[in-house]
């Protein structure tokens, strides 16, 4: 019963690409996709995700093929140490959702929620921008 | 392959970040073992206290609990440890000396069992006079430490404790008369400032997995020096160090705060104990509580002649250490070194103290002492510049150290140029200058750092080339997030001639990585980037010879030229050398190359690390809120082996001074911490990012390292919170004497601003 959904996912399921950091739902790492809603994974009952759907980093790319966002933070050293990485990613996509052409200051915005101590967010907000840039003309497919 | 030339072609993308966007990346806390268990540690819910009585029977008898330790029963194995001062018990010994210190470990089969019966340990104390603050502790008769823990042959890091009473360690560093210079002088500057407890916030807490079997301990932890982390393991469980095998994966984070021994040893005696694998991990209370930076209160007097220029500092520096010496005693010396900055001193006087308190441990962390002392001494020019009537970029420029000037005899003379870097910092902030507007004030600070970086000059690299020509280095340097991994391959590439695609890199495996110092102090690129090309030349000998052997000729006779072998009128790929040697596709040879106290490395420190920034700031009259206008660095490096790396190591060093200067602070109420968590300890977030970044790279390939290059990454938080500091100041009219400045601070110097 006690069993977060973080636990469920990297315990029990083996899924670790899913961090936890804070456990107050103030740092982002644990963000998860949940019916395409952006849910803090270390504070959320496992079992109140019966019935929904799912989605963690694990899940973004395309097989092999990198999705746009993670090409995009790839291409421009938009981590370092990664650790905070897949709750950008997953939150990013939850962004993308619900704005589809952000500007940096939807972008600041939105990512507030999510800490980073390595890079200080300059090269996060590069890559979110480039990638909803090329989202939006066409140069790249989700 | 042709050497990468432009600064582009040099800014490979990093090796790890696939993994890292992908969450395939593995971290410490990932790591499993099988049949592992869980371990939760109980905490003191006291500062000071002496330990009366443990009573764990509630918690063995609940259900999937293995076993319940408590210090007494490390039987056979050494209770404490300590690299400089060994004071720390890996569960509290008799008393403890800080809430949240380790008391008992319950091991239990599941994370939820172990964490349920932990609740049921009852620790009875009779309480102590609890000693909060630096001064508390110097006043008080009452002793933290009753033990010495003087133990001889040591002799690590070159640090000996000197200190008595609650003084964990003591230093001086002194040339001239400062004395008689202050009797002389036409202006003396007094000021002080005290730098917060501040806590490095690694994402990734401290976490380790151990295996104890008779004769063999292999740990999995988040450790970034992992050989030192060895030699503790070693000495506690009297193995040999072949047998204890320490392993890093990716680390989340480190920023020194993962520096030398932390939650391995607790880890490893609940496996002795159960004889299974343990798991312990941290949430950040703990983390918290096992390691965060030494607070300081420092006080600085410069005196001036009529030209402005320096006649003496006299400097006195006073850390918060904590309950445990850590890694404080290096930190207070290379404060000391550090703290007077990089200018022309004649009489010069730092003195530092260490004190114990009855607070969390503390130890390294990014800067390591430069920012606790820079804080007073660089803030003091800028009160010194208003009191003379001069703009405080000429009144540092006046008393510079230049390119190849002696800063501390002995040592290293100055390999960077300051003053062209600060000329860059003053060009791109004149560049973006905005004015005041009604409600805000604006004003720039300027701050200068340099720091004896590199640590030792010890380092060993392993270069293993394998019949098809392809390479895997072995470096026990760990990935915290700096982008070694990519780093180190650039310049096995650049030194074999081979294809970036074709090294590997296996790293921070003791079992199989050679020997590192440590993977700090800014090091990792210069140092183990040296032993690296050593490797390289070894591996070239041993082409020669082995070519010379296959062809039947001397080995003067063999050359080795753009990445080719040539040998009795024939060229050859080295990977046909090995080939034809083995006598088939078989077989590879292996180079090593060491880093040590010679050449190239001979003088201390191996590098001066630089520190130059510049802020502008923007302070809203009605809220005292601090918003940063433009931040500019300069990376003084030498020669950037990946410039790329090397901005995102200025950017996310300053960051962190931002935080230090504008939000972080541990604060203490009464004997425990109000604040141990990331809702009210409150770090840089995205809408903090400065307004605008200028980010510079200074190439003079002035740097003892590969291809002049000598290190990064410290550099530029160590002047970001006296430079903070300064602009507030002149913003608002007062000189700040505590960070951080937050609104409420920077309100209320306002109003003092007002009255006077």
């Amino acid at each position: 019963m006690r069993t977060t959904a973080a636990e469920l996912l990297r315990d029990q399921l083996k899924l670790t690409g899913t961090k936890v950091s804070c456990e107050l739902q103030v740092c982002g790492a644990c963000t998860i996709l949940v019916n395409d809603a952006p849910v803090s994974s270390c504070c959320m009952l496992a079992c109140d995700l019966d019935g929904t759907t799912v989605l963690t980093v694990e899940g973004v790319a395309n097989g092999r093929e990198l999705h746009p966002l993670q090409e995009a933070f790839v291409e421009t050293n938009a981590l370092q140490c990664g650790f905070c990485t897949p709750g950008f990613i997953m939150m990013t996509l939850g962004l993308f959702a619900a704005c589809p052409a952000p500007d940096a200051a939807k972008v600041r915005e939105w990512l507030d929620g999510n800490l980073c101590r390595c890079t200080g967010y300059q090269p996060i907000e590069t890559a979110v921008l480039l990638a909803a840039e090329r989202l939006q003309d066409g140069t790249a497919r989700a | 392959m042709p050497e990468p030339v432009t600064a582009d072609e040099r800014s490979v993308r990093r090796r790890d970040a696939r993994d890292k966007v992908t969450g395939h990346a593995m971290y410490a806390v990932d790591s499993t073992m099988a049949n592992m268990a869980h371990a939760v540690v109980v905490r003191s819910d006291r500062a000071h206290a002496r330990i009366t009585n443990v009573d764990r029977q509630d918690a063995q008898a609940a259900p999937g609990v293995l076993g319940v330790l408590i210090s007494d029963d490390l039987e056979g194995i050494r209770k404490r440890f300590g690299h400089i001062i060994p004071d720390h018990p890996i569960l509290a010994v008799d008393k403890v000396r800080y809430y949240g210190e380790p008391v008992a470990l319950v091991v239990a089969e599941t994370l939820h069992e172990a964490s349920d019966a932990a609740d049921l340990v009852w620790a009875e104390y009779e309480d102590l006079p609890p000693l909060m603050t630096a001064a508390d502790a110097l006043a008080s008769d009452v002793l933290i430490h009753e033990e010495s823990y003087r133990e001889p042959g040591e002799g690590f890091l070159d640090v000996v404790p000197t200190g008595s009473g609650n003084i964990a360690h003591e230093g001086e560093l002194s040339w001239g008369d400062v004395d008689a210079a202050m009797a002389t002088a036409a202006t003396v500057v007094e000021n002080s400032t005290r730098f917060p407890l501040v806590y490095g916030f690694a994402m990734e807490t401290y976490n380790a997995v151990a295996d104890w079997q008779p004769g063999d301990l292999h740990v999995i932890s988040t450790a970034q020096h992992p050989v030192m982390v060895r030699k503790d393991l070693a000495k506690i469980f009297s193995l040999p160090l072949s047998r204890v095998r320490v392993e890093v994966p990716f680390i989340g984070g480190g920023y020194g705060s993962k520096s030398y021994t932390k939650l391995e040893p607790l880890a490893s005696v609940g496996s002795w104990c159960v004889g299974r694998p343990v798991k312990v991990t941290t949430d950040i209370e703990a983390a918290i509580n096992t390691t965060r930076a030494d607070g300081a209160f420092t006080t600085v007097r410069t005196g001036f002649d009529d030209q402005a220029r320096i006649v003496a500092r006299d400097i006195s520096i006073q850390f918060d250490t904590g309950a445990y010496a850590d890694n404080s005693p290096l930190v207070l010396t290379k404060s000391i070194n550090r703290a007077f900055g990089p200018y022309r001193v004649p009489n010069l006087r730092v003195r530092g103290v260490a004190v114990y308190t009855n607070t969390s441990p503390a130890s390294s962390y990014r800067g390591f002492g430069a920012p606790q002392g820079s804080l007073a001494a660089e803030l003091n020019l800028d009160i010194a510049a208003a009191q003379l009537g001069i703009d405080p970029v000429e009144l540092r420029r006046r008393n510079l150290v230049g390119p190849g000037e002696v800063l501390i005899a002995g040592k290293r003379p100055l390999d960077g140029d300051l003053a062209a870097d600060l000329d860059a910092v003053v060009a791109a902030l004149d560049e973006h200058q905005r004015a005041d507007e009604p409600g805000l004030r604006r004003a720039r600070g300027v701050a200068l750092s340099a720091s004896d970086a590199g640590a030792s000059p010890i380092s060993t690299a392993h270069v293993r080339m394998h019949a098809d020509g392809s390479v895997t280095l072995l470096t026990s340097s760990t990935e915290m997030g700096q982008g070694s991994r990519t780093a180190l391959a650039q310049i096995v590439a650049r030194e074999l001639g081979v294809e970036l695609s074709s090294v590997a890199v296996g790293q921070s495996d003791t079992l199989f990585t050679p020997f590192e110092w440590t993977t700090g102090a800014s090091r990792t690129t210069t140092l183990v980037g040296l032993a690296i090309q050593a490797a390289c030349d070894d591996l070239w000998n041993t082409l020669r010879a082995r070519a010379a052997e296959t062809a039947g000729c001397d080995v003067d006779e063999v050359t080795a030229r753009d990445g080719l072998i040539h040998a009795a009128g024939k060229t050859a790929q080295p990977a046909e050398v090995i080939r034809a040697w083995f006598g088939g596709d078989a077989g590879e040879f292996v180079g090593v190359g060491v880093t040590r106290r010679e050449g190239a490395t001979a003088v201390l420190p191996p590098f001066w690390e630089l520190g130059v920034v510049g802020v502008e700031v923007a302070v809203n009259v009605a809220t005292g809120e601090v918003t940063v206008e433009h931040l500019v660095v300069v990376g003084d490096v030498g020669h950037a082996i990946n410039p790329g790396l090397v901005k995102g190591q200025d950017l996310g060093a300053a960051t962190q001074g931002l935080g230090i200067a504008l939000w972080e602070e541990l604060l203490y109420e009464g004997e425990q911490l109000t604040n141990p968590n990331l809702v009210e300890y409150r770090v840089p977030r995205f809408r903090d990012m400065p307004r605008r970044i200028s980010s510079v790279i200074a190439e003079r390939g002035d740097g003892a390292g590969p291809y002049g290059a000598k290190g990064g990454g410290e550099g530029a938080l160590n002047p970001v919170p006296a430079a903070i500091a300064a602009a507030v100041g002149r913003a608002v009219g007062v000189w700040p004497e505590e960070l951080p400045l937050t609104p409420a601070r920077v309100w209320a110097l306002l109003q003092t601003a007002d009255r006077s």
